[in-house]
Parts: structure tokens; C-alpha cells; sequence
């Protein structure tokens, strides 16, 4: 595998969010995969420490099922999200032990009715091969103000 | 403008038996005197001592809209006190928390303060001499809350000086704070993490009002819990472990029926007080943790160690704005910060004692549905910004809240009552009228 082919996949996978290919996006993680975005400063226990999300597989597929729900009215109007995303940087390419990772700074928008929210952060991705294909075992998003008093995040940075 | 200022049947008329008038909600000078009014006059929870375990240790906080510091002095005492300089106002502390060492020091003139809050220190002190500087307020140093209950390490404030005492105002309610003391094996509670914080759009009093509010989960959380329910039932064919995940436990008892809410009844307490959940609730059938039994049975014995297990309060409204789950150790604070703005502060405890099992749910149970990231919580605010947004209409002034309401109901009593009642709704808007006015001087004839 080359390196730009990791590459191309963290940029792939922002394309499916923005244009809302979710079950596509959804795809792109394995059956064990976490998606977790921290609450604190260089978190180091998803569990033990308060994050915002720590979620498998079961409780993304119902997050996504919920957006296009009939009676899922905080998407009455729906939200829209663009990552503008820095050239992702490979911290470890190890084929013999099927590890990938990357660290990709990031500034996400997301959007519903006249309301516009923007978060800057960095977004970490642990990788692997799964057939031949590469999958997310990890995405962490660190967000450069953690601790700050959001209002809603619907969907996915 | 002053409609209400100096009104007090003006503000008593907002609150009917049945109804309320929308000003409660989205008039700015309610607002601004529920910051005079209501908030200085009854007990506001402002932390916990487990926040400030050593001499030096802070937190600020808020009363209202007003800054306060709370700080541990060197003989161990808790001081509660207003975060403004003597001389020019500035705020002492702004970190959430801290160590300030052996004494306060203001970043602007170098004033200086006693962990106690008295004077230590001023800079020049040359120049106040034969000023009369001694017979000044600023002579005193930080200005002290002189009403403050640290009630089993909840540390509660009351900032005027005419106001219920602590035990007349909470009475019974706090047997809820006490069941989850008691859930600790070893009778103590701890904050080791930074709340999680959301910022609603809308009225304080909303949130408020939601947490003992019955017939809406089914309703306006179809679209997460049903959803999840309905995921989970088809997705665990294809799962390793059949036993439903603890998401599944946290989320699944929001589809209730309206009979589940009915029967498990609301408890109202005098003052504004009150919970959902009294014969059982939503909390009840979450998987036991090994071995938190056997140690809850030896410190106190079989009896009582069920009555505390088994006591499953829903929400508890401790009024005016914070709420406490026991059986998930998270206590809500709904701190206002204008009329149409809320800040959530959601902090989950620790059981002192008990399998790390119990602080990972919290945690969980916090992320899942008081973060900004909930799809629970987006359910909800959405709600929250809907009812901010219609109660601009002129088509009809008043809320209405009149489920199960009866004709021969007392205020500030102790009753079991139906569970899809809105009498602690009422009960909340009693208390309100009664602590906004309480001090409220009467505005004269010839003013108006």
C-alpha cells in the first residue's frame, strides 16, 4: 500500500460526510470501530473520563438512522456539515502490524436553518486492512476548545 | 419598561392556578428581577466540597447572574464569597478552579486577600493613610455570603439577608441528595471531572420545568430512543453478546407508556420541590454491578441497603434550577444567563467505595443524554427553541398547565400524586411568585 492511498481515504471520508452518503461513511469503519471525541486536554481514557462521544458501531448506525427519521424534528430543517481538512500527517505506516495512523487538523462547519457553527480541531484515525480494504478502528476528534459551552453537534466532524 | 419592578401583584398575576403568562418565559425585565428577586432569595447550589479538598483550593461560581468564589482556608473552613475586588471590581478568581496557594492576590493592583476573604494586603499603603480607609467597605477585603449550608459536602448559598432557612426550604426534598450519598459504601460522594457543558437557547425555566415533565418523552424523544430501540432489535441477531447494551438499558425506558409514567408517580415537596419516579422508574432495571450488593449489605445491613438500591427517583427538582438523579449520580445545574439563554452544567459523582463500574455509567449515562453531542438532548432544545420562538405570538399569553389539575389542591405541600400530573409545574410557579416577591418592596400610588 502507499502512503497517499491513507491519504485519499481520510479525504474520501470527509466527501461522504459533506454530501451525506452516511450509510457509505458508515461503511468506512470496522464492525469494532469507536468513534470518540474527548472532553479533556490530552484525554487519555475514553470511559473513565468524561468525553462528549465514545461510540460503537450500534450507537452510530442510530445516530445516523435518527437524522432521516419522520419525527426527528431538530433535522426539521436539516443540517449540512463542510470540513475543510489540512494534509492528513502519517504518524505510524506498519504493514507487518496492520497499524495506520494519521493526525489531520480540521475546521468543521455545520449548519441548519440560519444558524452557522464553526469548530477547529484535530482528528486522529487509527487504521487498518480488512480484506484488502482499509478500515477506521479509531477516529478521535479533539477539538481545540473541548471544554466549551456548545450548543447542538448533530452530525459528524 | 417597569412594569413589574416594584410590582408585586404585578409578578403575582403572571402565575394563575392553571396557566402562567408567557412574560415568565421571554420578558427581559422578568428576567432581570428573577436576578434581584428569586435567585438571592432562596438556596442556590454553588458546588461541592470534594472540589476544594486542600487549603488554597477555589471554584467560582455563579449566584444569578452575580460571580462567586468559594474557597477552602488554611483551618479547613469553606468560604463562599463575592469574586469582586474591593477596590475596582475586578473579578479575583475567573478559572473554574484552582489552587491560589496561601492567598488571593487581585491581577489588577495587587490587593491582597486572605483565603477567609479578609484583607491581607494593599500596595502604597501610605496613601490611604488619614483617608479613613479603615471605616470602608474595601477595608474588609472580599464581601462574605453570610448564609451558607454545606449539607453533606453540597455547598448552598442564600444571598439576602431575609429568606427561609435551609432546613424550612428543602425539608424533605433532601432525602434525595441523602440517597445518593448513601449509595456510597462509604457514605461519600466526589467530583474528579469538569461537567459537561450545553448552551440552550431559551429560558431556564424550561429546563426546569422538563425534568418532571412525563408526557413528552415518548413523544419528542421517539426519534432517539425509538430509534435506538428499533436499531437494537434488529441489529442483535447479528451481535456477539445478547444481553442489551447499557446504551440500549439508558435509552429503551424513554418509549414508555404514558401508564408506566401514571403509576410510578410524582412526589411534590413545599418550596418549589419535587420528583418524577417514586415507586420506580426509568433507572430501575439497568444490570447490577458484582459485588456492590454484598458491600452496600455490610455497611448497612440487608434492610436498608435495599431501600437505598431500590429508591430509583427519576429527577429530582431541587427549585429554583438544579436537578439530582440519584441512581445515576448527576446532578443538573441550569445556570441563566439572560432571558432566552441557558447554560447547562451536567456533573456526574463518584461513589466513594463502589466498582469504578458505577462512575463509567455515570459518565455514560452523562455523555448520552446531557451533551451537546446527545441525541437526546437535541431532541429536546429543539423543543426548548420552538416554545422561546411561539410564545412571541399574541394569539394566546398563557402556558397552560393544567394536567390532572384539581380544584381543592394546596400549595407548599407534601404529596404522591398521579406521574403524568403537572402539579410540580405548579408547584415550581408557586414558589417562584412567592420567592420573586418576597422582598419586593410594593411600588406607591403617585409612582405610577
Amino acid at each position: 500500500m502507499k502512503q497517499e492511498t491513507i491519504i485519499d481515504f481520510i479525504y474520501e471520508e470527509a466527501f461522504l460526510l459533506d454530501t451525506m452518503q452516511w450509510s457509505k461513511w458508515l461503511e468506512l469503519y470496522d464492525k469494532d470501530a469507536r468513534y470518540w471525541m474527548p472532553m479533556e486536554w490530552n484525554q487519555t481514557d475514553p470511559m473513565m473520563q468524561q468525553s462528549l462521544m465514545y461510540e460503537d458501531m450500534l450507537l452510530l448506525t442510530i445516530r445516523v438512522e435518527r437524522l432521516s427519521g419522520e419525527r426527528t424534528f431538530s433535522q426539521k430543517p436539516k443540517s449540512r456539515s463542510h470540513h475543510i481538512l489540512q494534509t492528513p500527517k502519517i504518524l505510524e505506516f506498519n504493514e507487518e502490524k496492520d497499524l495506520f495512523k494519521t493526525w489531520t487538523p480540521f475546521t468543521y462547519t455545520e449548519t441548519r436553518g440560519d444558524i452557522l457553527e464553526r469548530f477547529s480541531g484535530w482528528a486522529s484515525h487509527d487504521l487498518k486492512l480488512v480484506d484488502n480494504n482499509i478500515k477506521i478502528s479509531l477516529k478521535r476528534i479533539d477539538l481545540i476548545n473541548f471544554d466549551a459551552p456548545f450548543s447542538n453537534i448533530q452530525l459528524f466532524m | 419598561m417597569n412594569k413589574y419592578e416594584n410590582n408585586k401583584k404585578a409578578v403575582q398575576k403572571l402565575v394563575l392556578d392553571k396557566s402562567v403568562h408567557r412574560d415568565v418565559y421571554i420578558n427581559e425585565e422578568i428576567f432581570k428581577l428573577e436576578m434581584e428577586q428569586l435567585f438571592p432569595n432562596v438556596w442556590i447550589f454553588i458546588g461541592h466540597a470534594s472540589q476544594i479538598k486542600t487549603p488554597g483550593d477555589f471554584i467560582t461560581s455563579k449566584i444569578g447572574n452575580q460571580p462567586i468564589l468559594v474557597s477552602r482556608h488554611r483551618d479547613n473552613s469553606i468560604h463562599v464569597l463575592y469574586n469582586r475586588c474591593p477596590h475596582k471590581g475586578v473579578k479575583i478568581a475567573s478559572e473554574p478552579c484552582g489552587n491560589t496557594g496561601k492567598f488571593f492576590r487581585c491581577p489588577y493592583h495587587a490587593w491582597s486577600f486572605k483565603t477567609d476573604g479578609s484583607l491581607l494586603a494593599v500596595p502604597l499603603k501610605k496613601g490611604y493613610e488619614g483617608t479613613g480607609f479603615a471605616d470602608t467597605a474595601a477595608s474588609k477585603g472580599l464581601s462574605k455570603v453570610e448564609n451558607v449550608k454545606i449539607y453533606k459536602d453540597f455547598i448552598f448559598a442564600r444571598l439576602s439577608k431575609n429568606g427561609p432557612s435551609f432546613e424550612d426550604y428543602f425539608g424533605d426534598s433532601l432525602s434525595t441528595i441523602d440517597n445518593m450519598v448513601d449509595r456510597s459504601p462509604n457514605g461519600a460522594l466526589e467530583i474528579v471531572s469538569s461537567p459537561i457543558r450545553y448552551m440552550h437557547t431559551c429560558n431556564w425555566k424550561m429546563l426546569v420545568e422538563n425534568q418532571t415533565d412525563t408526557c413528552h418523552p415518548m413523544v419528542a424523544h421517539e426519534s432517539s430512543a425509538g430509534t435506538a430501540v428499533k436499531v437494537w432489535e434488529r441489529e442483535k441477531v447479528n451481535s456477539v453478546s445478547k444481553d442489551t447494551p447499557i446504551a440500549v438499558q439508558f435509552y429503551a425506558p424513554f418509549m414508555s407508556p404514558y401508564e408506566f409514567y401514571e403509576s410510578t408517580g410524582i412526589r411534590i415537596w413545599p418550596n418549589g420541590h419535587g420528583h418524577t419516579g417514586v415507586t420506580g422508574s426509568i433507572h430501575q432495571d439497568y444490570t447490577d454491578v458484582d459485588g456492590y450488593m454484598e458491600q452496600m449489605v455490610e455497611k448497612h445491613g440487608d434492610e436498608k441497603a435495599k431501600q437505598i438500591i431500590n429508591d430509583v427517583r427519576h429527577n429530582t427538582v431541587y427549585f429554583p434550577n438544579i436537578m439530582v438523579k440519584g441512581a445515576v449520580q448527576i446532578l443538573r445545574n441550569f445556570i441563566p444567563i439572560s432571558v432566552d439563554k441557558t447554560l447547562v452544567e451536567s456533573w456526574c459523582f463518584r461513589l466513594v467505595g463502589a466498582p469504578q463500574k458505577f462512575f463509567e455509567r455515570s459518565l455514560m449515562y452523562n455523555r448520552f443524554i446531557n451533551a451537546p453531542t446527545s441525541i437526546v438532548g437535541h431532541d429536546d432544545l429543539e423543543m426548548y427553541e420552538r416554545a422561546q420562538e411561539g410564545l412571541k405570538s399574541d394569539g394566546n399569553e398563557w402556558v397552560n398547565l393544567q394536567r390532572l389539575y384539581d380544584e381543592d389542591e394546596k400549595h407548599d405541600v407534601t404529596e404522591i400524586i398521579n406521574g403524568t400530573s403537572e402539579r410540580q409545574m405548579r408547584n415550581q410557579f408557586n414558589a417562584w411568585s412567592k420567592y420573586m416577591t418576597l422582598n419586593m418592596s410594593e411600588k406607591l400610588e403617585a409612582a405610577e
